[in-house]
């Protein structure tokens, strides 16, 4: 038999209906895969007990022709999402030992639609970090390496194990959540695919809060076509969270493989930024081409606001986390480190509990919500955020359906690389995909090509609001001309 | 090791804040932390502080942007919020919301002395 991991998750699917092996085959192929590959640290939690047993339920519903969307298929959920039972701390210290009473809401969609849950995912603490290097658990590596070298390298971050574990084909596909571009950048320094949707398209409810009015959960995919099956199942409005959105979910992987002929793809001129590495530059001409020649009309397009994103969103993001993040008190949950007094016992707790970017970002949202300083800092880049918004807007309004960007500023970077730099330097990572959460836009990454190294390089495709559709037909035209990217196996 | 591309932009972002911008001392540091309720060393609050105002330093050029006449973003997309019956939904499960509490006694939240 072919190594079943090899497989995609539509491939996969297929397979299990057509009864050539069983999802209790699958799942066990995948546990010794991650069992193989624990020294690349994707997984916090391995799950093989639960795992069996889903397998074991999805067999018998295959059997009965009761089979789900996602049936027998065994994924990886981040860390940030509520596990019932199961370890859920978004790698953090200070939620040492929580175990939910509930599931969130994406996941009990998945295990709905009939997918196996492999263990949870390595990440970024609270997600704030773009190298998963600031997980309380140490750092994921990425499966990719340069030509000729042994140097580990970052996977990208906050959702740094589940692009790692898709990458390595430790399962079939990962949940993720994007913030500032924690679903899209790992995705790029991985060759995978990853897709945030719309705010407001997937529930939040049992997602670990950062910025609320940022977060959104999505997949993480081996291709084009295996994103667009987990969102379907993804997504959904749900009374738990008023800000999902109820409009009906399409089904999104009907959009792949549809023509791009006449669609308006809008190149953003204020994204060449000064300095650009030139082979960044080259993939995103190479992009511009393909769908081009695909049929789609290239514009180009001005969003003025766009340098103004980045540090926006520095003070929007770690205000709302300062307030989400004040509720690890060691009284609730997690962690607890005595004092002398009830206030002496939260700082100790904190102190002990938070990792030094999480402290960082929490004294700079204190700083910024502090009396004297809102109206500075966070009312105008609330101001901001709405001319970043107009921007988009007006390209949409123009007549654009998409806009073409590259992913990320470089491909991935050597782990420790950056620990003496300054905090500014990470948070760079993100120039390109954080103006996207800023207006609540979908964005999906998409692999297109390798650096000069051998290193996978992705493009960024931003789309209307609740138009993924579009995103999906269009990184599955990408995808055709430029092809998919696995790494060598090495561990 | 590979070249660290992506100096080019601090370097770009930099030049945009060269000037006068605010910045924090480390007593405004610790003062924060405490209103963070984060105990921080002496060390730490010098390191903080420095970091802190590398971050307040590249965020001073949204000085720059007119933003008169602007409203700031409430909510990123336009729908307008559900309502529901004001009815309890949930609850009466005292047991699951202490589990995971690091001290509890009889489905109470134990903590050190507040009152005396």
């Amino acid at each position: 038999m072919t190594d079943l991991t090899s497989l995609t998750l539509a491939e996969a699917r297929d397979a299990l209906k057509a009864k050539t092996f069983t999802a209790v085959e699958l799942t066990d192929a995948y546990l010794a895969a991650m069992e193989a590959a624990r020294g690349l640290n994707a997984y916090v939690v391995e799950t093989p007990e639960i795992a069996r047993d889903m397998a074991k339920a999805s067999d018998a519903r295959l059997a009965a022709g009761q089979a789900g969307p996602l049936e027998g298929l065994p994924l990886g959920i981040k860390d940030l999402y509520a596990t019932k039972g199961v370890h859920t701390q978004a790698c953090s210290h200070i939620l040492d030992r929580f175990k939910p009473v509930y599931e969130s809401t994406v996941s009990a969609n998945l295990w709905a639609d009939g997918a196996v849950m492999l263990g949870k995912l390595n990440m970024d603490e609270f997600a704030m970090g773009s190298s998963n290097e600031t997980s309380h658990y140490g750092p994921v590596v990425n499966p990719w390496r340069r030509k000729g070298s042994d140097v580990k390298l970052v996977p990208g971050g906050s959702s740094g194990g589940s692009a790692a574990a898709v990458a390595g084909r430790l399962c079939l596909g990962a949940t993720a959540t994007d913030t500032g571009g924690s679903i899209r950048q790992p995705a790029a320094f991985t060759g995978t695919v990853g897709i945030k949707p719309t705010y407001g398209r997937c529930s939040r409810w049992g997602l670990v809060a950062f910025a609320s009015s940022l977060d959104q959960a999505g997949p993480i995919a081996r291709d084009v076509r295996d994103a667009a099956i987990l969102l379907k199942s993804m997504a959904s409005v749900d009374p738990r969270d008023t800000t999902s959105v109820d409009l009906p979910v399409p089904d999104y992987e009907a959009a792949v493989g549809k023509s791009v002929k006449g669609l308006r793809i809008g190149i953003p001129k204020e994204y060449r930024l000064d300095g650009m590495p030139a082979e960044i530059d080259a993939l995103w001409r190479r992009g511009i081409d393909i769908l081009r020649e695909a049929g789609a009309e290239i514009v180009d397009i001005s969003l003025p606001h766009t340098k103004y994103a980045l540090p926006a969103y520095y003070i929007v993001a770690p205000a709302e986390a300062s307030s989400n993040l004040a509720r690890y008190d060691g009284v609730r949950y997690g962690l607890r480190v005595p004092g002398s007094d009830i206030i002496d016992m939260y700082e100790n707790t904190r102190a002990a509990g938070f990792g030094a970017e999480v402290k960082r970002r929490i004294l700079i949202g204190t700083y910024v919500l502090s009396a004297g300083y809102y109206d500075a800092y966070y009312l105008r880049a609330q101001k901001v955020r709405t001319l970043i918004k107009r921007d988009f807007e007006l390209a949409y309004a123009a007549g654009v359906d998409a806009i073409l960007t590259p992913a990320t500023p470089s491909a991935a970077f050597g782990i420790g690389e950056k620990a003496d730099a300054d905090p500014v330097e990470m948070y760079l990572n993100d120039v390109f995909t954080v103006t996207v959460n800023m207006a609540g836009l979908p964005g999906i990454a998409v692999p297109a090509g390798l650096s000069a190294e051998g290193l996978p390089l992705g493009l960024q495709l931003i789309g209307r609001p609740f138009d993924e559709e579009t995103l999906f037909t269009l990184g599955a035209a990408i995808e055709k001309a430029a092809g998919t990217f696995s790494p060598a196996k090495w561990w | 090791m590979a070249p660290r591309r992506d100096r080019c932009y601090t370097r770009e972002h930099s030049s945009l804040f060269e000037g006068i911008y605010m910045s924090v001392d480390t007593a405004t540091v610790r003062r924060v932390a405490r209103l963070a309720r984060i105990k921080v060393t002496d060390d730490e609050a010098e390191r903080m502080t420095n970091e802190l105002n590398s971050i307040l330093g590249f965020v001073e050029q949204l000085n720059e942007v007119d933003v008169a006449g602007v409203e700031p973003m409430t909510s990123v997309v336009s729908v307008k919020m559900r309502r529901r019956q004001d009815v309890v939904t949930d609850g009466e499960d005292a047991a699951a919301v202490v589990a995971n509490a690091p001290v509890s006694e009889d489905n109470f939240f134990l903590v050190p002395k507040v009152v005396e």
